[in-house]
């Protein structure tokens, strides 16, 4: 089997996904324009020679619908013998768009391939493709459907954290965050938005908050607590039945931010780095994907992770940093306790608490911020995992090259 | 003679009135509906007539559909072809390009309320007595006359959820408001001429929903703000009803598509839906049970045949306590004179100051008068004199659960009434027969089980004396059928039924716990199994120390009559918890820590008990706790049939659901062995008796039956 390598991967800067966000008058097409080129430029890159273009989005409605990975190629101006696939894997979507391009190599289906995803959801808030899954009462009742925050309060619940600990998590993910921004060590990812005449929109990511303190984000009330009242918490319990009742702990400030963003990532065979006059910078070792329980819905990092290490034969002492996404603090805190790792090796820049998850993105987006992390610590080896929703959980193991 | 007859105005406006021969009400069925059709064909062809006015010759306008004819559908395709048949007639006539109003008189319900809404418009009649609604839910149906397609684009979709799905009445006012009622009328007379004036104002009448530009109220199923209400409905309504009522889901199910398609394929689809609840298992229970059996129970099948009616003029109360007080309070309500005896006239005026309370707060929230409280309040005299007994056609007792207290005030009670009179006890444990001793014309001494708290319960339980006559009998159901409760029949014996049956569910619970179950899971099988409480948390409201009370008490009784007893495994935590100070509510502390009266905070259970009983590591399948719950009343239920302590599968059904609320989705405790097959309840039993104990062994006339797997007839 042909190995599949990582050559660049880019990224906009993540905007705040409001109205007075700075990418929220950037068309989602525009984000992926600007990284296309960004991409083609820096790397001198014969777009010919790239196969497909694999992107996720979890909203793919309006200007971010009919196969925006398509629409994109030709209107960055790329060859119009690149092919273009959108694909939804909810949350996972970033990491899913890797994992399938990453296969297309190693299957020798295709040679070179770019993967990504964009998600404007100041634009296209989330919930606005519907889906039988929430809207189908049949379906709703059948899988017993109950929003992430009651799943994430579930967690919380069942493994002991109290307000204190998921607070104090998101503090240092805000801490982690600035030190590297401040540090510089998203410069190279980041491609700045600017508009249509040149001016800038965006050149940093635009939600990390420096001065996050536990003791400030104790003050917030609990997001979940009035919908769970509503019946939701019932939906969850009538399945977790040692469980009296869920003690509500996440807030917009220890869960992940709304934002505005794009990443990208150029993979290819050994053989089509070397053509294209290229130097690999990673392999990827091991992919994995699983589902969970679809009520709690967050557990499923965990398993997918040590499905992937199996599949690599390594241990979870074997990797040397992780990037678990922070769609709610409980969620690294939970896959961490269960794979023991610590938390010196998870999130070292922080995560989607002080930056955002642009649903379609993230996985792309942590994915090479593990992969630059791990050059400037000169180690060898990380993975990526995020839950999904549904319950799914999806895993990606990575080594330098 | 038709059901309906058509009279044309010199204004070209035809007035159909629709009367039902040989019913009370009108109702939805084929000699209705076929009448219907031909006048809507009329309407379409006959040049003559400009419009329709449809009225009702009865006190209501159309109660709903005829259960009969809905229960005998044999299958599928003919709910489908039943409800669809029905849709064309009303199809027909809101596109025959003239105008149809309904002049809604009185009660429009179910198919009455939908034929209404195939109506071009709707003049009802604005008193807040009329009742408006599509009340099949709570029979496991949904209303398949194109009701959730017609509601939903009239009033919008949260909304016909609600109405749907919840099934309750709206006033005509309030259903002005939600845009299904046009128009208002203060009597009669203004109702027809208002309903003859829009006629004639609007000849070529439309449905909004044949216009081109049709729009749903608030959007259809794609909209963002419905989809969002669609998301967490299925949440708050099984927040009540632990998905044990398909009809609820369905219901939103067929409103949710339906919001989805164009009328015609909407209406379709909602045929599909009804189709699938007319021959659900749930619907089939609950129609057994809450309509036929309860209907005959109603009409007197367990009362003895050909005795006379009779009626309570005068009734003497013996303890004005709770119990005492709320017969008291149900009685005068019906227009009964009544004595409430105490030892000390301060406790008889007490119990009749609960009458006061109940009153004052019905007047507060203008359910009562003060003419109409005062009235009923002068029925109720307080004393402490037994001579003022004198002229009770009924005494009921209702003092201590002690035989010998009983046995004083069944004596003087005696020897203050007249000849005739009938003696009565409102115990709920102690055998009649044994009570009964102490009278001196047993004959007419009757067990009249009421339960608490007695103005809210609608059940009562009379229980049978070995020596109790068919007049007193007859006498004691004349009664409770006068004070407009439901009585179940039931011969004597220790706990008669309910309270034995209901015990089996609550013990299994608290057995449950000493075998390492997850106290939270034991409750919460309770509450899925559709159990209106769950085990641990009855019996602190009961009180342990009440029921260890009840266990001592049978365990003498018995060794007294030489008989064997077989204590269940559940009691011997009761008797810990009791030991421990744990009591129940009533101190604050049992299976739970109760918050303090008045207080705001949750009961939470014990953080003690997993450490009294510890949690095993690998815990049950809900559905097996769920099964134990079940069984272990539907087989104590059997066992009274076949030892006769009842007399029927009726009142075994209602008795369950209307005294202890046994699962209504299961239509009563022997309905759920008839539901499953008597065979499979008996392999069913037997894997529980050698899991659990002997006393799932099933019952010998279920063994018998399941050869054949017969029903309990």
């Amino acid at each position: 089997m042909t190995d599949a390598y990582i050559y660049d991967h880019l990224r906009t800067p993540r905007g705040k996904g409001k109205k007075d966000g700075s990418l929220h008058q950037a068309t989602p097409v525009w984000l992926l324009r600007t990284l296309l080129q960004a991409m083609q430029q820096r790397n001198a890159l014969d777009t010919a020679l790239v196969d497909d273009v694999v992107l996720g989005c979890v909203t793919p409605v309006g200007e971010q619908g009919a196969d925006i990975a398509r629409t994109a190629v030709l209107d960055a101006g790329w060859s119009q013998t690149t092919a273009g696939v959108t694909l939804s894997r909810f949350c996972a979507s970033g990491l899913e768009a890797v994992n399938l391009a990453a296969a297309k190599v190693m299957s020798g289906m295709e040679d070179m391939v770019v993967a990504g995803g964009v998600e404007s959801m100041s634009r296209w808030p989330m919930g606005s493709d519907g889906g039988a899954w929430a809207m189908d009462p049949r379906v709703n009742q059948a899988l017993g459907f109950a929003p992430q925050g009651i799943g994430a309060d579930l967690i919380a619940t069942l493994e002991g954290w109290g307000r204190a600990d998921v607070d104090a998590f998101a503090a240092r993910s805000h801490q982690r965050a600035a030190q590297a921004r401040a540090e510089g060590r998203f410069k190279r990812a980041v491609v700045p938005v600017t508009d249509i005449a040149g001016l800038p929109m965006l050149a940093e990511d635009e939600t990390i908050r420096p001065t996050t303190t536990a003791e400030g984000l104790a003050k917030l009330e609990p997001s979940f607590a009035m919908i769970g009242k509503m019946g939701f918490d019932g939906t969850a319990l009538r399945k977790y039945t040692t469980v009296e009742r869920i003690n509500h702990v996440h807030h917009a400030g220890n869960s992940s931010g709304i934002v505005d963003g794009a990443a990208l990532m150029l993979l290819g065979s050994k053989a089509a780095g070397a053509k294209a006059g290229l130097k690999p910078r990673a392999r990827v070792r091991a992919m994995a994907v699983i589902g969970s329980e679809p009520t709690i819905m967050l557990t499923g990092p965990a398993p997918s992770c040590e499905k992937a290490l199996r599949k690599a034969g390594m241990a979870a002492r074997d990797v040397d940093l992780w990037e678990i996404n922070e769609a709610f603090a409980v969620v690294p805190m939970k896959c961490a306790r269960a794979l023991d790792i610590d938390m010196d090796r998870i999130n070292v820049n922080g995560g989607a608490i002080a930056m955002g998850h642009p649903l379609g993105a993230t996985g792309c987006i942590i994915l090479g911020t593990l992969l630059d992390e791990l050059e400037r610590r000169d180690l060898a080896t990380g993975a990526a995992t995020l839950c999904v929703g549904g319950g799914m959980g999806i895993a990606t193991i990575i080594e330098r090259v | 003679m038709s059901a309906i007859t058509l009279e044309l105005g010199a204004d070209g406006i035809a007035v159909a009135t629709m009367d039902l021969a040989g019913r009370p009400m009108n109702v939805v069925n084929d000699e209705l509906m076929g009448p219907l059709a031909e006048i809507v064909e009329r309407l379409a062809t006959d040049e003559a007539i400009k419009g329709l006015v449809l009225a009702s010759g009865k006190a209501d306008f159309c109660a709903g559909g005829d259960l009969d004819r809905i229960s005998r559908l044999p299958d599928a395709q003919a709910a489908f072809d039943a409800t669809m048949a029905m849709k064309a007639v009303l199809r027909r006539m809101e596109t025959c390009g003239k105008p149809v109003v309904a002049a809604i008189n009185g009660h429009a319900l179910g198919g009455g309320l939908e034929i209404a809404l195939a109506c071009h418009a709707r003049i009802a009649l604005d008193d807040p007595k009329i009742k408006l609604g599509t009340p099949e839910v709570k029979l496991g149906l949904l209303p398949g006359g194109g009701g959730t397609v017609r509601i939903s684009r009239l009033a919008g979709i949260q909304a016909a959820l609600q109405i749907c799905g919840e099934g309750g009445d709206l006033a005509p006012a309030q259903a002005q408001g939600m845009g299904l009622v046009t128009e208002l009328a203060a009597n009669r007379d203004e109702l027809l001429a208002k309903a003859r004036a829009w006629a004639l104002a609007n000849p070529k009448a439309k449905q909004p929903w044949d216009a081109p530009k049709f729009r749903f109220p608030g959007g259809d199923s794609r909209s963002p703000a419905v989809a969002q209400v669609l998301a967490i409905a299925p949440a708050i309504a099984n927040g009540k009803t632990w998905g044990n009522y398909p009809a609820i889901g369905h219901i939103m199910s067929a409103i949710f598509e339906g919001g989805l398609l164009d009328f015609e394929a909407a209406c379709v689809v909602e045929s599909r839906w009804f189709a699938a609840c007319a021959t659900s298992q749930v619907a089939k229970n609950i129609i057994t049970s809450m309509w036929y059996q309860l209907n005959a129970l109603k009409k007197g099948a367990s009362r003895p045949h050909g005795l006379p009616r009779s009626k309570v003029g005068r009734l003497g109360i013996l303890g004005a306590g709770m119990m005492g007080a709320g017969i008291a309070y149900v009685s005068a309500k019906v227009g009964i004179d009544v004595v409430l005896l105490d030892t000390t006239q301060e406790a008889a005026e007490r119990g009749k100051a609960y009458s006061q309370g109940l009153l004052d707060k019905a007047v507060k929230k203008g359910r009562s008068t003060a003419e109409k409280r005062d009235a009923l309040l002068s029925r109720i005299t307080p004393t402490t004199s037994y001579e003022a007994l004198a002229g009770c056609d009924l005494v009921i007792e209702a003092v201590f659960e002690d035989r010998a207290v009983k046995a004083d005030v069944t004596k003087k009670a005696e020897a203050a009434i007249g000849a005739g009179a009938v003696f009565a006890s409102n115990t709920s444990t102690l055998p009649i027969t044994g009570l009964a001793q102490a009278s001196v014309r047993p004959a007419q001494f009757i067990g009249l089980h009421f339960f608490s708290p007695v103005d809210k319960m609608p059940l009562v339980e009379i229980i049978v004396g070995k020596e109790t006559s068919p007049e007193t009998l007859s006498k004691g159901f004349d009664y409770v059928m006068q004070i407009g409760k439901t009585p179940i029949v039931v011969n004597d014996s220790r706990g008669f039924y309910t309270s034995r049956v209901f015990g089996t569910y609550v013990m299994e619970g608290i057995a449950m716990l000493a075998e390492g179950v997850h106290p939270r899971s034991i409750e919460v099988a309770g509450l899925q199994a559709g159990m209106p409480m769950p085990p641990l948390a009855l019996q602190d409201e009961v009180s342990l120390s009440l029921g260890l009370h009840v266990a001592d008490q049978t365990r003498k009784d018995l060794a007294a009559e030489g008989k064997p007893y077989a204590e269940h495994p559940g009691m011997a935590v009761v008797r810990h918890l009791c030991e421990l100070g744990r009591v129940g509510k009533k101190v604050g502390k049992g299976f739970y820590d109760w918050p303090e009266a008045g207080s705001a905070g949750d009961k939470s259970l014990w953080p003690e008990l997993p450490r009294l009983y510890p949690v095993a590591a690998a815990q049950p399948a809900q559905q097996e706790l769920i099964d134990r719950l079940m069984f272990a009343q539907a087989n104590e239920t059997a066992r009274c049939m076949q030892e006769g302590v009842l007399r029927s599968v009726g009142d075994a059904n209602i008795g369950s659901i209307m005294g202890w609320g046994f699962a209504p989705f299961q239509g009563g405790t022997i309905q759920f062995i008839n539901a499953l097959g008597t065979r499979r309840f008996v392999e069913r039993s037997r894997e529980l008796a050698q899991r659990y104990g002997a006393r799932f062994e099933p019952a010998a006339m279920l063994v018998a039956l399941a050869e054949t797997n017969a029903p309990v007839s």
